[in-house]
């Protein structure tokens, strides 16, 4: 109640703590280590744990959460609240700024749903792999230039700008991720056509 | 888009459907024999009552009145569902087909939604579910009459589209908003079966391209009962003969929406054809590298000028400003113009927007600048919907509007009710003002790009400016807050927001306090959505009393834990309590099971009242507590 009476006759605002890079401290961390989620809290919520004892935890949180805040803001995921076609029209015009989002979908051959990945993510073909494997809980084999994924029983691969399906890996990372359009993996018995360049 | 029939059909005016009712758990058979209206030969006095009462409720429209009507006795909560005809589901996992078709015997349109809002922005996973197979298989056989279908965020696949077609081959209308799922195929099935259909709307769908020439569908002969043809959302290549045909054989048509695949030469001749239209949306605006050929055989400016019934205009999805100038014949009719795809200044602006004398919907990019809004201002007297869209979405981006065009619209545009804006500098001055000038607002929501932006020129919280507009615009019933914003803020929303029924944060709030203030104060509150905000359990306790009243609350990445929802849940069965998790990268079997850690963070919170409790389709990455 005292909070209340201090709000409504304050004309002259109190100054507020600069909070300059606090969310984008969680999503800092999740970005860096995608796989291990380790983000437990200290808080323990019982039915009384009401009013200060939360509070005093949650600043106590944030002081923590100050000290690691990073210097660099990265891209949070859904913000600002632009839906991803109205983004893609003009970044797209203006190379030069970075998008904030790259995301496409992913399909598996056989399986009844697509998913949508943002490729800006990942650092390179090893972790998008890794990722796929994982979403679609397939494997496959080593990547070599002359025989694609030979013996795999999935194979990855995308399609360009010009609409051209190609087996992932076979561009350089940079040029991969600014020309896909959508992925989908493959049956490896349908992608042989692809492994020898035809 | 700019299409204010759309707008009211989706805008949540209305109190929700009470569909417990009070008839829910009878199973007491009705008196009379069947359900025939003005049948006044029945022996039962009791039944003429109802009879006539049938007869009268069919005048009966407005939703809110229907929900009235039906609690004021179990007789009229029956005539009450046997009469309406006009169904709304806010969200489609509050009630099963099931008890949506026992109730109500004799739809004839439906409205139905599914995933929260915030899927449009990637925060809900592809596969979380509103799935629409469930109800068109048990909708199709129940409502014959089922003429009319709108869907929004709902995920239909190519199959659904096909049993729709087979069981009401004479469906009329298909909206479908910021739906997925399908693709084209599903497109050319309707277009195959339902030969009668009249309006066909995909607005903001993401439409898979399977290379089906869709438009080669419809039949090639004869004239069609198309009225609207909407589909500027599909990213594919269209036929245009078999359009172009399509159009010719429609001279019903009104609504006409192309896609950024259309060349403006294609759009020359489409105008040609269909004088008739009101709505237009004119794809590309640009010509196809390929046809360069006919550029002079194209009076654009005197196809515009033939179209005199045409009030709202859009598109221009790839447009050179070169071909601006030649929709001036038709500006000064318009009452809807959508500029949100067009990269134009405000130079490129002005000399189009100063005859816009009756322009009521603006939908804009910020590349116009100050200077454009404050054309704007000065020509748009009567404008009531604005919004601003960044050319460069991005939270450091110096997007060129501020304070200055703001104010400016909030001078010249006085009758404004709905704004939507995006800056990365605003001022709590600039929002007072707006406020002020503006009492006529229902919808405010200013979306201040940067993270925990402050007042550019003071340096202080925004809290004052939307306190001003929670207080001075009485009419306020959706607002969506940003900024740097304290508990304070909160303050004034539960106090002064008294008629507010949405409400979006994010990244704003010192404590629980806020969201305390939040769900204490507002008791119309239907729907809030949070995300990246410092509430935890305290805060969602406070809200216990009014869950069931609300829509949905949706929470992420704030404070909560596992072991708080499972208490909010525990305590209020009536209310569904999601937690989702997010999966990248990682198999989805081994996520551990996520009440045994009651401690862990909960990333994702959707929680919603719903009459059929858990639903059956979750996905392994939803846990439903």
């Amino acid at each position: 109640m005292e909070t209340v009476a201090k709000y409504e006759g304050d004309l002259n605002l109190k100054a507020t703590e600069l909070r300059l890079g606090l969310p984008g401290v969680e999503d800092f961390e999740k970005q860096k280590t995608p796989i291990v989620r380790n983000n437990k809290r200290a808080l323990v919520e019982t039915g009384d744990d009401c009013g200060s004892n939360n509070n005093s935890d949650i600043s106590d949180a944030r002081d923590r959460d100050l000290e690691t805040a990073p210097a660099a803001k990265k891209q949070v995921v859904g913000w600002p609240p632009v839906r991803s076609y109205r983004k893609n029209s003009f970044q797209s015009k203006k190379t030069e700024v970075e998008t904030s989002g790259m995301y496409v979908k992913v399909s598996m051959d056989g399986a009844p749903y697509l998913r949508k990945i943002d490729l800006k993510i990942y650092k390179g073909y090893p972790e998008l792999l890794k990722a796929l494997m994982a979403m679609f809980k397939f494997t496959i084999g080593q990547y070599s230039e002359s025989e694609g994924y030979n013996g795999s029983e999935y194979v990855p691969t995308y399609e360009d700008k010009d609409g051209d399906w190609m087996l992932v890996g076979d561009v350089p990372w940079e040029m991969f991720i600014s020309s896909c359009k959508r992925l989908r993996i493959m049956k490896g018995s349908e992608a042989k056509g692809l492994a020898l360049g035809l | 888009m700019g299409d204010e029939n759309q707008a009211e059909m989706f805008e949540d005016d209305e109190k929700p459907l009470d569909l417990g009712g009070s008839g829910s758990s009878s199973n007491k058979t009705r008196s009379s024999s069947s359900g025939v209206v003005g049948d006044c030969f029945a022996q039962n006095p009791d039944q003429v009552l109802e009879n006539v009462l049938e007869n009268v409720l069919i005048f009966l429209t407005s939703r809110r009145d229907r929900n009235s009507a039906s609690l004021v006795c179990k007789s009229w909560y029956i005539a009450e569902a046997l009469t309406r005809s006009d169904l709304f589901i806010g969200n489609c996992y509050a009630v099963s087909p099931q008890r949506v078709i026992q109730r109500f015997r004799k739809v004839q349109s439906l409205v139905l939604k599914g995933k929260p809002r915030f899927a449009d922005f990637n925060l809900v996973p592809v596969n979380w579910g509103a799935l629409f197979s469930p109800w068109v298989n048990s909708m199709s056989s129940a409502y014959p009459c089922l003429g009319k279908i709108c869907l929004k965020r709902m995920w239909i696949t190519d199959e659904d589209f096909a049993s729709l077609g087979k069981a009401l081959p004479r469906f009329k209308e298909l909206v479908l908003v910021c739906c997925e799922g399908f693709g084209l195929a599903g497109l050319a099935t309707i277009a195959d079966t339902c030969r009668q259909i009249r309006v066909l709307e995909l607005i903001e769908c993401e439409v898979d391209d399977d290379e089906i020439d869709w438009l080669s569908h419809f039949p090639e002969t004869g004239t069609t009962c198309l009225e609207s043809l909407i589909f500027d959302c599909i990213d594919s290549p269209i036929n245009f003969e078999a359009l172009e045909s399509l159009v010719i054989r429609s001279p019903m048509l009104k609504k006409l929406r192309l896609n950024g695949r259309m060349s403006i030469h294609e759009l020359y001749k489409l105008m040609r054809r269909a004088p008739q239209l009101t709505h237009l949306g004119t794809g590309a605006f640009s010509p196809d590298e390929a046809a360069l050929v006919e550029e002079q055989e194209m009076d654009l400016r005197s196809a515009f000028t033939s179209l005199k019934y045409l009030t709202c205009l859009s598109g221009f999805k790839e447009m050179l400003p070169g071909y601006l100038p030649s929709i001036q014949p038709v500006c000064a009719n318009l009452t809807s113009l959508n500029f949100s795809y067009a990269d134009i200044n405000a130079e490129q602006l002005k000399p189009i927007i100063c005859h816009c004398h009756k322009l009521q919907i603006f939908w804009v990019l910020d590349s116009v600048c100050d200077e454009g809004l404050q054309a704007v201002a000065a020509t748009c007297s009567d404008l009531r919907e604005l919004r601003v869209f960044p050319a460069i979405a991005r939270e450091d981006s110096d997007s060129p509007v501020s304070e200055v065009g703001l104010v400016a619209i909030s001078e010249g545009c006085k009758k404004l009710r709905s704004i939507l804006h995006f800056c990365n500098k605003m001022t709590n001055a600039a929002v007072v003002a707006m406020s002020k000038n503006c009492p006529d607002l229902v919808v405010f929501r200013l979306c201040i790009m940067g993270r925990h932006l402050p007042d550019h020129l003071t340096g202080e919280p925004m809290d004052m400016g939307f306190g001003a507009i929670v207080m001075n615009c009485k009419k306020l019933r959706r607002l969506a807050v940003s900024g740097l914003l304290t508990d304070k803020a909160f303050y004034y929303i539960g106090q002064y927001g008294k008629l507010v029924r949405t409400l979006s944060v994010a990244f704003a709030g010192d404590t629980d306090v806020a969201l305390t203030y939040v769900l204490q104060g507002c008791p119309e509150l239907q729907k809030l959505e949070i995300r990246d905000c410092p509430f935890g359990y305290a805060g969602l306790l406070s809200g216990l009393h009014h869950f069931h009243n609300m829509r949905f609350l949706w929470m992420s990445s704030c404070r909560l834990t596992v072991g708080g929802c499972k208490e909010v849940a525990r305590r209020r069965p009536q209310v569904v309590v999601e937690v989702i998790r997010d999966v990248y990268g990682q198999q989805t079997c081994e996520l551990p099971k996520i009440e045994e850690d009651l401690g862990q963070t909960v990333e994702k919170l959707y929680m919603y009242r719903s009459l059929d409790g858990r639903r059956s389709d979750a996905p392994n990455f939803v846990t439903i507590l």
